[in-house]
């Protein structure tokens, strides 16, 4: 791309340029920053890499009530890999999570391609439950409790403990600028463009020829590699993972919350509804530890009422208004 | 195979609880089309208000047997009041919606109700177990059964009879039925489809109260028992086919008994056994056993 065709795409569309922008930002930022916000971007990025793939999904019309399986199997095999086999990369740990989430999508996307609606919903419901049941009674990994785990290295590189922190919180903030990047190419391909063909009107677009399963297939995939990225990042975050926090359909619905506040308007979305959550909930579990859910409930009725296209159309409207 | 026995009553008394909750979310669905998970939270609101006022009424030293009256009423009275504020408040709003829409209002509306409950009833567990032991236990053989299960399993049968007989046999169920095929065309013939929806929704919740009522004195209740319940509801009324009155019943049926037979057999499985069995039945049969075909639409 010459120079001046690039600047012309960037004044059509500033998406590319805004995540490559925040991505020099938040890495340069990074090591001066307190803990607790490095911990607090950390969680946002992770979070919004989860729900992009859930609003990838919502494109087509789809909403997934059982993302936490991915999340989780992430989460887990990243923790595997340091509890069981003394393997405390993150790279490694990141690759495993991705790895697994898109072994175990290949197989149900086959069938979950055939899914729509609320059919979608319950059984993607169904499945995530199926593994919640199966860790609560597992306890070579924990049961309900779960195991702990560390990052030791970076690529092979040993990492000192002050340094731990920034470096998954710099490998969750490439991870998502590619992640969102990538997307937004993918969201301006041919493929990209069928997710609302289909949502519109999905014999129509089997009569233009084009295989509605095969692209709700490869949307489910990318999906749950996403999922299964945020779920490694978040493990080796936390240093902990167990069951309730990422199979359980509470932590599902958190990430159907983060999805429908962001809406399907901008790959950049998810990060800021992610922002958004994290920060209510920070705020409201100490201020208000009983009510912040109904907050929560609240506002995601406002949303659906008055915003369908989730925040990320406040700014589009006004962006059309000048 | 000495468990037989033990397997089937243990499965058909869980049945027979989990119906009680399912058939008002299968009923909500067949008629408004709303896979509603605030039903989860109905069912804590009814057990949370019923164990405070048998606690009361027990506090008080009133007759003990009074307390399955006051169990009841508080059921209905939970009902009659949260099902029209639900559906006249919020829920007409959304009317016409896509279906998915409708479950992320109703997932909304669950959070909203799980604060709500904490901050009306605290978080500490309510144990109100005086009708539990009042009846006593029966004999069977070497099994022994609290003669409360059996009053749920009447009472189950009542519900799910009651049901067919109105569905079926009455002019306003024979109402109910031509909503349920064809809203428009119903609406042309003179049916009153917005009372429809109230009392159905109204019904409905009375139905998910009436089941935290009864499960209360057996257990504590305490926060994120609503949780636990709905996906299991969920599992059933769409192994049954959302919407089918049998569905519900056989749904609770195959639940109970595979969860029954888990934990007398393998009690590592006994949680995902019936995600397991739902996962299953919609890859068979994608709308369930009961589900009617449908016809496309384009």
């Amino acid at each position: 791309m010459t120079q001046s065709s690039w600047s012309a795409h960037v004044r059509r569309d500033p998406t590319l340029a805004l995540v490559a922008g925040a991505l020099i930002v938040l890495l340069g930022v990074g090591p001066f920053v307190p803990q607790w916000a490095l911990s607090f971007l950390t969680v946002v990025l992770n979070l919004g890499i989860v729900v992009s793939g859930m609003t990838l999904l919502m494109r087509t019309g789809l909403v997934s009530f059982g993302q936490g399986l991915y999340y989780c199997l992430g989460a887990y095999a990243a923790g595997a890999l340091d509890h069981f086999y003394a393997a405390s990369d993150l790279l490694l740990m990141v690759a495993a999570g991705v790895l697994l989430a898109v072994l175990v999508a290949l197989v149900l996307g086959l069938l979950m391609a055939k899914y729509r609606d609320i059919f979608f919903a319950m059984l993607s419901l169904a499945f995530s439950m199926i593994l919640y049941g199966l860790l609560v009674k597992t306890s070579a990994l924990g049961s309900t409790d779960g195991f702990g785990l560390s990052v030791k290295t970076f690529a092979g590189a040993p990492i000192t403990a002050h340094w731990v922190r920034y470096c998954i919180f710099a490998l969750a903030a490439v991870l998502a600028a590619a992640s969102a990047a990538a997307l937004q190419v993918y969201y301006e391909s041919h493929l990209g463009r069928l997710a609302w063909a289909i949502r519109d009107n999905e014999l129509r677009v089997e009569y233009m020829g084009a295989s509605v399963y095969r692209v709700i297939q490869l949307n489910y995939v990318i999906a749950a590699a996403l999922a299964g990225m945020g779920g490694a990042l978040m493990a080796s975050a936390i240093g902990h993972v167990d069951p309730e926090t990422t199979a359980n359909w509470t932590t599902s619905g958190e990430f159907v919350f983060i999805a429908i506040l962001s809406g399907t308007g901008s790959v950049l979305a998810p990060f800021l509804g992610a922002g958004l959550f994290e920060a209510v909930r920070t705020y409201a579990l100490e201020r208000f530890p009983n009510t912040w859910q109904m907050a929560l409930g609240a506002t995601m009725l406002l949303v659906i009422m008055f915003l369908p296209g989730g925040l990320w159309s406040m700014f589009r409207r006004r962006a059309r208004g000048t | 195979m000495q468990q037989l026995p033990a397997v089937i009553i243990d499965g058909l008394l869980y049945a027979s609880w989990m119906f009680i909750i399912a058939v008002g979310l299968t009923l909500i669905y067949g008629v408004m089309k709303i896979l509603n998970v605030a039903h989860g939270s109905l069912y804590a609101l009814g057990a949370y208000t019923a164990a405070t006022f048998a606690g009361f009424w027990l506090a008080h030293g009133h007759a003990a047997f009074g307390s399955y009256g006051v169990l009841l009423i508080a059921a209905l009275a939970v009902g009659l009041i949260s099902g029209p504020l639900i559906e006249r408040g919020l829920l007409r709003f959304m009317y016409g919606r896509e279906e998915i829409v409708l479950v992320l209002v109703t997932y909304a509306l669950f959070l909203i109700l799980e604060d709500l409950i904490k901050l009306v009833f605290g978080v500490d567990p309510i144990l109100v177990a005086a009708p539990y032991a009042l009846l006593g236990n029966l004999e069977m053989g070497h099994l022994i059964y609290p003669v409360y299960s059996l009053v749920l399993v009447a009472a189950s049968i009542v519900v799910g009879g009651c049901m067919a007989v109105v569905l079926t046999r009455t002019r306003r169920g024979k109402m109910l039925r031509a909503v349920i095929h064809d809203q428009e065309m119903s609406m042309a013939l003179g049916i009153n489809v917005r009372r429809v929806y109230l009392v159905t929704f109204t019904v409905g919740a009375m139905l998910a109260a009436l089941g935290g009522a009864i499960t209360a004195p057996t257990t504590s209740v305490q926060p994120g028992m609503g949780a636990e319940v709905i996906v299991l509801a969920f599992a059933i009324v769409v192994i049954g086919g959302l919407g089918s009155l049998g569905g519900a019943a056989l749904g609770a049926v195959i639940v109970g008994l595979v969860r029954s037979a888990a934990v007398h057999y393998q009690p590592e499985v006994e949680l995902f056994s019936v995600y397991v069995v739902m996962a299953l039945v919609l890859i068979v049969r994608p709308k369930g056993l009961f589900a009617a075909p449908e016809a496309r639409k384009i």
